[in-house]
């Protein structure tokens, strides 16, 4: 804040500041911003001005066999990816909280590990692994592959959620009699919830997003919606790219006001609890 | 500890158990409790280990794996790792070679086997190829004779010698080959020739992007974080929304956006015509700086979070001590507030470096072909010539230096635990 005694100097550092700030804020959201009219353009050039408005990109994604198999395939893969790194990171999770062994610590950086190996190492490696198992070019191989990405966020969602988690609750139900399952069920699940819940997310919206593994991996047939927007930047760039855009942009707003608000609501109840 | 160890199974307790000292019984509780932890732990281990870990493995190993000439010549392959690699090798040794020559006339594996003694020794290929067309030899020849009269290259300790070598079955060919190396005729490490020295430039390529893109994060990431945390909470909460939505947009609806803004009839060139800035649009996208103005967006969020993260951590009282004291403000700044945001530096730059080092989908749809990291070579080798030896060598050098990277940053935000996606 700026204070009363500031000097001149001080003042203009603190407006140039905000100024700089600014700016940088519009360059991080601007390429967002700006893609959207374009999907209502009526002429078919990715430019402004805008020659009119019209639905027609959409009408022709909607319309279109490639696009609507693509969303198929993203809807197949990314859901069952996302359940599958949500339960094994969840109870790996569980496990990593509540014990201490030697080697722990160095288990842990192996499962964050495939956030940090390059994507086109994993594709290369599950691609030459996967083919001779007949896996290459199966929903299998595909949903596996975008389990292991989507895992680290899972992990580290749910261990930073457990560390916060107060363990006498699982005691003092043990001690009215509940018992493990029981527990896990009614007590640890329902508190926990808000951290699995923005893990999956994170999960979904790694998966949804993945090309490269993708790229390799997938047959002609199983291209998913980021691998045909690969395939459209890359031959030609048209308005039904920007409408693809658009709707994907709608989506990440949605998960990101999702995440926000599971993010107050525990810091409410965190709050609520220490007062 | 010692709350969950007496509570934990009393209850349950068989009759007989309750029999026994209490030590004893809460060592068993204690074990069966993190036997049930391991128990957590282990289906998510032996995914990973199935579907990550083994597969790279796999293909690590393929960078030093040799199956050409075994596999086109195996028992030639065998019998020449008893030679001494003097002279020339035995007859024993010449009559498996000749047989095999003779069978394997005209298959794919012997010619694979050509095309790899090839890239050892310039001729190879069309030696070998001549030779099994001439064979079998006339009868009541000696073997070396015969052989000489093909070509007399077979009458060279050279020629035995590269065949030996490229039979064995490790080699460090694709290692050194990505390095910018090769092993000469005596199998000594020299450098590459010029036309086959690339990889290295690549590497070094790879890394000087990262790090131009980190410093970029770094110059932006930093006054940004800086505001985020000198505002009051609500508002410092709707802006980091504006730093979250492009980090949770698709990475492919951010680079068309870029084309989009960029082109030559994009708004960035319209504005600068505008402003008269410039008289003709600008060349901004499908070079470096298109790849650079990308990635930075697109590695932002991952400077910010760590920094901010690290930055609403400390107390304004240093500054105001310092100030009170009679530092004058920028002073202070510099000595007293920037020294306790360097966890916050260290841990941005490094997952933005580790990050941008991997990077292949933005360079290959912005840049042009001197754009080209790491990523894309292993790619091109996997997908295009079908070289999986150098592809596995290039990812073995490429995970090494990120693996690297990746210990120093978990030793740096191990403590803190704050990796940015966590938010």
């Amino acid at each position: 804040m700026l204070q009363a005694y500031a000097s001149p100097l001080e003042r203009t550092w603190f407006y140039a500041h905000r100024v700089i700030a600014g700016l940088i804020l519009l360059f991080l959201i601007l390429p967002i911003l700006v893609i959207v009219p374009l999907s209502f353009n009526s002429d078919s050039f990715l430019m402004y001005p805008m020659a009119g408005a019209s639905l027609r990109w959409y009408e022709e994604i909607i319309g279109s066999d490639v696009w609507r198999n693509a969303l198929m395939n993203s809807l197949i893969v990314s859901p069952a990816a996302t359940l599958l790194a949500v339960v094994l990171g969840t109870l790996a999770s569980i496990g990593l909280v509540r014990s201490d062994f030697p080697g722990k610590a160095l288990l842990t950086a192996i499962l964050i590990s495939p956030m940090v190996v390059p994507v086109v190492i994993v594709g290369v490696a599950v691609y030459l692994f996967f083919a001779p198992l007949g896996l290459a070019g199966s929903y299998t191989g595909l949903i596996l592959a975008h389990a292991v990405l989507g895992v680290p966020f899972v992990i580290t969602t749910v261990t930073a959620t457990l560390q916060g988690f107060d363990y006498n609750l699982v005691r003092a139900a043990a001690s009215l009699g509940a018992n493990p399952v029981l527990t896990f069920f009614r007590v640890t699940l329902p508190l926990v919830a808000p951290g699995i819940v923005s893990g999956g997310l994170f999960a979904f919206a790694t998966s949804f997003d993945e090309v490269v593994v993708t790229l390799f991996l997938a047959s002609p047939g199983q291209a998913t919606l980021p691998r045909q927007m690969f395939a459209g930047i890359r031959e030609n760039i048209s308005p039904a790219i920007a409408a693809v855009a658009t709707i994907l942009i709608v989506l990440s707003t949605l998960m990101l006001l999702t995440l926000e608000w599971l993010r107050q609501r525990s810091e409410k109840l965190r709050t609520g609890k220490s007062r | 500890m010692t709350a969950t160890t007496l509570t934990a199974p009393a209850a349950a307790a068989e009759p007989a158990e309750r029999a026994l000292p209490l030590k004893t019984r809460l060592k068993r509780a204690e074990r069966r409790k993190k036997l049930l932890h391991l128990a957590l732990i282990a289906p998510l281990a032996v995914f990973l280990l199935l579907t990550f870990l083994w597969p790279i493995g796999a293909l690590l190993k393929r960078s030093v794996d040799n199956p050409e000439v075994r596999g086109g010549l195996p028992a030639t392959a065998e019998a020449l790792e008893h030679w001494n690699g003097q002279g020339l090798p035995p007859a024993s040794t010449l009559a498996v070679f000749v047989k095999e020559m003779e069978a394997a006339h005209g298959t794919t594996e012997l010619a694979s086997a050509a095309k790899r003694l090839n890239t050892e020794m310039t001729g190879y290929r069309s030696l070998i190829m001549k030779t099994a067309r001439s064979l079998p030899l006339p009868d009541g020849t000696k073997l070396q004779d015969g052989l000489n009269a093909i070509d007399p290259r077979w009458g060279e300790t050279h020629t035995w010698q590269v065949m030996a070598r490229a039979g064995q079955p490790y080699t460090s060919y694709c290692l050194l080959a990505a390095l910018d190396h090769t092993l000469d005729a005596d199998g000594a490490i020299v450098a590459a020739t010029e036309d086959q020295a690339i990889y290295l430039d690549v590497l070094g390529r790879t890394f000087w992007m990262s790090l131009v893109v980190t410093l970029c994060c770094l110059v932006l990431g930093f006054p940004l974080a800086y505001l985020l945390t000198s505002l009051p909470t609500r508002s410092s909460n709707l802006l980091m929304i504006l730093v979250l939505l492009p980090f949770w947009t698709s990475i492919l609806v951010r680079v068309a956006s870029w084309i989009v803004l960029l082109q030559s009839g994009g708004l960035v060139n319209q504005a600068l015509q505008a402003l008269g800035l410039i008289d003709e649009p600008l060349q901004l996208v499908f070079n470096r700086l298109g790849v650079y103005i990308a990635m930075t967006h697109i590695l932002l969020p991952f400077m910010i979070l760590p920094l901010y993260s690290v930055m609403k951590g400390i107390s304004p009282i240093y500054l105001r001590a310092a100030q009170s004291l009679g530092c004058p403000p920028f002073q202070s700044f510099w000595k007293v507030y920037f020294p306790q945001t360097l966890p916050g530096v260290f841990a941005g730059a490094l997952l933005v470096f580790i990050l941008s080092m991997g990077y292949y989908i933005t360079p290959a749809l912005l840049g042009g072909p001197q754009e080209q990291m790491a990523s894309y070579f292993i790619a091109f080798y996997t997908n295009e010539t079908i070289n999986w030896g150098m592809a596995a060598a290039l990812s073995t050098v490429l995970l090494g230096a990120t693996l690297l990277l990746y210990i120093v940053y978990s030793r740096y935000a191990g403590q803190g635990r704050n990796t940015a996606k966590a938010r």
